[in-house]
This record gives structure tokens, C-alpha cells and sequence, in this order.
């Protein structure tokens, strides 16, 4: 067989060289698409994600909806969080405030974040949050228990979203996770 | 494919400055593409006959209703005969048989094995364009292959052995929260190789098939195997990487506290199946593509045709290959899609039975009016489209998401994708190994006991897995051990298949072996006019090296 020539070892590599930078190109976009999923969730409301708010609606809608609420507590964190009414009726565009009650009953101070989202999904996308405890981390002193605002409302626009035509109940869920103190979090680290 | 070859283009003299490597060194140094073939080639029947075995012991074990044989298996193989590890113990074993027969079975005897013979051969190259390369392409799925048999023998999850999670790999179960111990880690890693080891080998297909064609050898006068293997090539420099990029997130969040699937820290385990999925849907046309390739050959050879529509078979498959990255969702119908979202997801893989209708019917065109002689691998490919046919029909049956709702995660789902894969593509690789067998070996086999084999694994698997759609549709769930009793007539019946499979497994061993011992010698072209590209120029089996001068095609007809 012939030794292989420069000239084909460069034409070779003229085609080698870009297949191999598209696997790379697609590793990254592996990765790129972490963020971008997230961005994606969050613009569309995609997998009940709520959107945020900065201000109330200025429009009124005529649809009443019950919005219910659910809430989980992750097995390692000894809290309980309750909300001050179960279920509450919200006409599309109005802005309601619901507390709920969340107790530290362990005998050290922790700190936890709550995950979030509604259901059925695609009324993510008309879940609007003004103010929530969710949007950051929580700290409860040893037994301290609060109250904790959460300051929502529907966008009018789910009445003309023929996917929202048949929903009368949207489900509000969180589940609090604990956060492991920085130190701590070193501190277990096995290796 | 007319080919007029220029000179036999293999003198014996020409290997004088070249001394032939021997022994060990042979196999393990090698960089010619047909010793790399045949490494593959073997490699894969060895994977197979154990993925085979895992999947019998499985057959075994729901033959009957209860739990009778994994205790025994879990006492032998992790010293713990309880009936938990014996469930655990079965859902490792799926998981492995599913590993094993998508990565070490149909990959490398396909793409590898098939691919590095008859790629070069048809399109008229001396050998691949990267020989080192591709020399560590086989060798990194021995290791890789190693470290997934590993897995099943080391701490999975809390307090048994191996992970049962399934090819799919979803988190939470291969997280830490459900698989703390470290098979998953050697799942992993195993898969790492694998890919490394696919994607090395597809650059070298590339780069051969758009470089290396002898002169006169358009594109378009490009034999339909070499064509597959090119659009199968595409899809795992595009596919894998994905797959990479996704179990080494899961890596990290396994042993470095990363976040990307945690729903504590933020993440999202449904990303970790947009992922898999964006990389699973190309990966089971780059398990059926080759065959798809083979069956071409095949069907033009014993119809003695040029094969029905070359320009429509050739971009149909380039078709299958495109739509085939944007229908992943349609495994996940029912973790919370829009009603948008499954409609776009339903359109479009229902688009994909377009190109392959393309397929079934140009065979069958090409067959209409041919002259057909049923030799060995006529059967089998004819047998390839019956059972490819019939697993995509129920394809297009699942593709609903409305009637996925029902179906998802049942015997209906398996019933599908082994007639698709299983039948399908297995049967392409018999079809392929019997075609090309005394081109490999210069030896000819028993047509006879060919015969048996086939009609054996026929009737085999169809008694296998035509009952699985009665079980699916009344419901019967994947992955468990044991059914109510309602499910045991046909669950009898699949069994009793699977007993008939692997009888069928020994006539081919036993094909193979008398064909070596017998020694008939084949001949260059033992198939007749009908076999028409440039391999059957060659002697049998071909010279060391091959195409000293490189032959001239001329003529547009395939």
C-alpha cells in the first residue's frame, strides 16, 4: 500500500478537523442548553413555571378561578409551612395576597429554599408573582416562626388562550428544601 | 453500479516492501480495515451472546407467574438470594441487556464491523483515511464493554449490586438519591468510551467516504451500504456528544455536587430527558440506518435489479436522518408537555413513516418484476421488511400522544421497538453476515441449515414479541419482575419463543462453525450478475491490501 502523500493527509484533515469541531459543538450546546432551558421555562411558563411580576395588571378579566394551594417539606428539614386559606377564588386580573405560616421546630437555626410551580402546566405562562418567598433563600431561627406574603395574580390575557379555556383550578405547589450552611456543607464533604 | 475495474488491482508482489503482521500483533496493532471488521465483527457476537443470555434469563423468569428463577441468579451472582436483590437483580439485568445489544451488539457489527469491511471495499479505497484511528476506535469497546459488566458487580442502590434504572438513565434513580453506590459511575464511564469510540469511528467514515472514492465514484453512484453509513456517521458526530454532554452532568452531580438534575439546588430532571432523548430518537436510526443499507444491497442483488429509486432510497434516509433529531419528544409524552407541544411532536414523527415508506416500497419495487432467486440472504432481508414493517406500523400507532397516554412504559412500547431493533435490526445483520460472509471467510456455509436458522429465529422471536402487543394493550407495565395471573397465557407464550430463539442461537453457531470446518470454497462472486459493486471484483477473501490501482467506474446505473 502507499504511504499516505502530505497532500492527502491535509485533505484529510480538511474534513476531519470540522466533523470533529461539530461533536465538540454539540457537547457544548449539551451544555448550553442547562441555561437555556431555564431561560426557556421561565419566558414560557413551560412545566408550570410562574412568571414574575413587577406591578398588578391594570386590566380587569371577567373569569373566576380557584387557586389552590399545596405544600412539601424535603424529608431532612423538621419545618412545617401552612397557608392561611387552602383554596382562594381569584377573578383573572385581580391581585390577591395569601400568607403562609412557616415554623422552624428543630433547636438550630436553618436556612431553606422552596421550589415551585402550578398545574396544570400551561397556566404557568398566566401565573403571575408580584412578591413570593420563594424568589429567595429562608432563614428561621431554632423554634421562630413566620409569616410569609405571597403577592400573586392571573393575567387577564388566559381567557383568550384556548388551552386555558377549561381550567377552572390552578394548583400552587412549593416544596422547601434545606440549605446546607457553606461550612457545613465543607465540613461533610467526605473527601 | 457498473464497474469496470482498470486491472485486478492485487498482485501478490506488491506486499514485497510490506511484510504481513502476525499473530497477536495482528489483531492488536491493526490498522487495515478489514482485521479492525473482523474484530468488530467477533466482538459483537461475543456481546451479543450475552445480551441474549441476560434477555433468555428474563424470559425464563416471566414464563410463569411469581418469582422463580432471579433469587438463584442473585444468590450466585451477589451472595443475597432475597427476593428484593432477586428485583433488583432482574432490572439490572434489563438495563444491561439493553446496554449491551444497543452499544456492543448492533453498533459495532453494523456500523464497525460491516462498515469498516465493506465501506472501503465498495467505494474503491485502499482502507479508512485515519488506520490509527481507527485501530483505537475498536479497542476503547473492549474497555468500555468492561467497565459495564463491572457495574453489574459493584454497590448500586442502598444495599444491592448494579444498576437497574434502565438505558434511559433517568435521574432521580442514577442520582445519588437513588443509586448511591458507584455502578452508575462505571455506567457512565462505559458509555463515555462508547461514544469516544463511535465518534472517532464516524470522523474516519466521513473523511473516507467524501476523500477516498476511487475515481468516477460520484456521491451519486455511491453503493446505498456506503450512503447509510455516511448519514449514520452524521448522526453520531451530531447525537453522541449530547449524550456525552448529559451523563457527564449527571457524573458531576453524582460525585461533585453539581446541581444540573437536583431539583434542590435548582435543577430539573426533566432536562437530563430533553437530553437523552435528543440523543436516543438518532440513536435508534443509527442502529436501523446501516441495515437499512444492507437490506438495499441485498434486495438489488437477488432481484437482479439496480435497486428501485437510488436518488429517492439515498435521500430518503438523509430525511429519516434530519426529522429523526427533532422528534425526541415524542418518548416523553407524558411528563407535562403542552397540548401545542405534542401536537408539533406527533406531527413530526409521524412525517418520519414518509421517508420509510420511501424505503419499504422501493424494495418492493425493486423486487417487482426481478429476477428473484431466494438464496440465504434474500430471506432474511425479506424477512427484515416483513418484521420492520410491522414495528413501524405500531410506530405510527405510539406516535399519537393521546394513545401513548395509555401505552406508555407497557409490553406495547417493548413489542415495538424489539420489532424495529430486536427483529429488525438484528435481521439486518444476519442478512449482512450471510451476504457477505464468504466475501469475509472465502468459505461458503450450509444453505440448508441457513435456512433453519432463519425460519427457527423467525418464528422465534415473532412468538416472542407478537403477544407483547396483546400484553401491552391489556396493560401489562415494563420492568417488573412478576404479573397478575391474567397476564400468564401470553406471557407463556412469549417465553415459549424465547426458547425457540435460542435454539436458533446454537443452529448459527453451529452454521458457523461448519462452514469454517468445511471449507467450501466460495469463489470472488458466489451471487451471481445480480451482485454488482465493486466487492465482488475482489477475490475471496479479499487481498491484504486491495486496489493497488485504483479502479475506474464509469456508467450512472446502480
Amino acid at each position: 500500500m502507499k504511504e499516505p502523500t502530505a497532500k492527502s493527509g491535509a485533505r484529510n484533515r480538511a474534513v476531519a478537523l470540522p466533523v470533529a469541531a461539530a461533536a465538540l459543538g454539540m457537547l457544548g450546546m449539551a451544555f448550553a442548553a442547562v441555561p437555556l432551558y431555564r431561560a426557556f421555562c421561565a419566558a414560557t411558563g413551560y412545566g408550570g413555571t410562574t412568571q414574575v411580576s413587577k406591578a398588578a395588571p391594570t386590566v380587569e378579566g371577567t373569569r373566576v378561578l380557584s387557586v389552590r394551594f399545596d405544600t412539601n417539606i424535603a424529608a431532612a428539614l423538621p419545618w412545617t409551612l401552612t397557608p392561611e386559606i387552602p383554596v382562594v377564588d381569584v377573578r383573572a386580573g385581580e391581585t390577591k395576597t395569601v400568607f403562609f405560616k412557616a415554623h422552624n421546630a428543630s433547636d438550630h437555626a436553618i436556612s431553606a429554599v422552596a421550589g415551585y410551580n402550578v398545574s396544570p402546566e400551561q397556566s404557568g405562562a398566566f401565573f403571575d408573582k408580584i412578591s413570593c418567598f420563594c424568589f429567595s433563600e429562608q432563614r428561621l431561627e431554632a423554634g421562630e416562626t413566620a409569616e410569609w406574603p405571597v403577592v400573586f395574580y392571573l393575567d387577564p390575557a388566559l381567557e383568550k388562550d384556548a388551552t386555558m379555556a377549561h381550567v377552572d383550578n390552578i394548583t400552587l405547589s412549593y416544596v422547601l428544601y434545606p440549605v446546607a450552611d457553606k461550612s457545613a456543607a465543607a465540613a461533610e464533604r467526605k473527601f | 453500479m457498473a464497474t469496470n475495474a482498470a486491472s485486478p488491482a492485487h498482485d501478490d508482489h506488491a506486499h514485497e516492501d510490506h511484510p504481513l503482521p502476525h499473530g497477536w500483533r495482528r489483531y492488536l496493532y491493526s490498522t487495515n480495515h478489514k482485521d479492525i471488521g473482523t474484530l468488530y465483527i467477533i466482538f459483537a457476537v461475543i456481546a451479543g451472546l450475552i445480551g441474549f443470555l441476560l434477555s433468555f434469563a428474563i424470559r425464563l423468569e416471566l414464563q410463569e407467574p411469581g418469582i422463580q428463577i432471579f433469587p438463584a441468579l442473585a444468590s450466585v451472582l451477589s451472595g443475597d438470594g432475597s427476593i428484593d436483590a432477586a428485583k433488583n437483580l432482574y432490572n439490572v439485568f434489563i438495563t444491561a441487556h439493553g446496554v449491551i445489544m444497543i452499544f456492543f451488539l448492533v453498533m459495532p457489527a453494523l456500523i464497525g464491523g460491516f462498515g469498516n469491511w465493506f465501506v472501503p471495499l465498495m467505494i474503491g479505497a485502499p482502507d479508512m483515511a485515519f488506520p490509527r484511528m481507527n485501530n483505537i476506535s475498536f479497542w476503547l469497546l473492549p474497555a468500555s464493554f468492561l467497565l459495564l459488566l463491572t457495574s453489574m458487580f459493584v454497590d448500586g442502590s442502598t444495599g444491592f449490586k448494579g444498576f437497574g434504572g434502565g438505558w434511559v438513565f433517568y435521574p432521580p434513580f442514577s442520582s445519588t438519591a437513588g443509586t448511591p453506590g458507584p455502578s452508575m459511575d462505571f455506567v457512565i464511564l462505559s458509555l463515555h468510551l462508547a461514544g469516544a469510540s463511535s465518534i472517532l469511528g464516524a470522523i474516519n467514515f466521513i473523511t473516507t467516504i467524501f476523500n477516498m472514492r476511487a475515481p468516477g465514484m460520484t456521491l451519486h453512484r455511491m453503493p446505498l451500504f456506503a450512503w447509510s453509513v455516511l448519514v449514520t456517521a452524521f448522526l453520531l458526530v451530531l447525537a453522541l456528544p449530547v449524550l456525552a454532554g448529559a451523563i457527564t452532568m449527571l457524573l458531576t452531580d453524582r460525585n461533585f455536587q453539581t446541581a444540573f438534575f437536583n431539583p434542590e439546588k435548582g435543577g430539573d430532571p426533566i432536562l437530563f430527558q430533553h437530553l437523552f432523548w435528543f440523543f436516543g430518537h438518532p440513536e435508534v436510526y443509527i442502529l436501523i440506518l446501516p441495515g437499512f443499507g444492507i437490506i438495499s444491497q441485498i434486495v438489488s442483488t437477488f432481484s437482479r435489479k439496480p435497486v428501485f429509486g437510488y436518488l429517492g432510497m439515498a435521500y430518503a434516509m438523509v430525511a429519516i436522518g434530519v426529522v429523526g433529531f427533532v422528534v425526541w419528544a415524542h418518548h416523553m409524552y407524558t411528563v407535562g408537555l403542552s397540548l401545542n407541544t405534542q401536537r408539533y411532536f406527533v406531527f413530526a414523527t409521524m412525517v418520519i413513516a414518509v421517508p420509510t415508506g420511501v424505503k419499504i416500497f422501493s424494495w418492493i419495487a425493486t423486487m417487482w418484476g426481478g429476477s428473484i432467486s431466494l438464496r440465504l440472504p434474500m430471506i432474511w432481508a425479506i424477512g427484515f421488511i416483513f418484521l420492520f414493517t410491522l414495528g413501524g406500523v405500531t410506530g405510527v400507532v405510539l406516535a399519537n400522544a393521546g394513545i401513548d397516554r395509555a401505552l406508555h412504559e407497557t409490553y406495547y412500547v417493548v413489542a415495538h421497538f424489539h420489532y424495529t431493533m430486536s427483529l429488525g435490526a438484528v435481521f439486518s445483520i444476519f442478512a449482512g453476515f450471510y451476504y457477505w460472509f464468504p466475501k469475509m471467510t472465502g468459505y461458503m456455509y450450509n444453505e440448508t441449515l441457513g435456512k433453519l436458522h432463519f425460519w427457527l429465529l423467525f418464528i422465534g422471536v415473532n412468538t416472542v414479541f407478537f403477544p407483547q402487543h396483546f400484553l401491552g394493550l391489556a396493560g401489562m407495565p415494563r420492568r417488573y419482575i412478576d404479573y397478575p395471573d391474567a397476564y400468564a397465557l401470553w406471557n407463556w407464550w412469549s417465553s415459549f419463543g424465547a426458547e425457540i430463539t435460542a435454539v436458533s442461537v446454537l443452529v448459527f453457531l453451529y452454521v458457523v462453525w461448519e462452514a469454517f470446518s468445511k471449507k467450501r470454497v466460495a469463489g470472488d462472486n458466489p451471487w451471481g450478475p445480480g451482485a454488482t459493486t465493486l466487492e465482488w471484483t475482489l477475490p475471496s477473501p479479499p487481498p491484504f491490501h486491495q486496489y493497488e490501482t485504483l479502479p475506474r467506474i464509469s456508467g450512472g446505473d446502480h
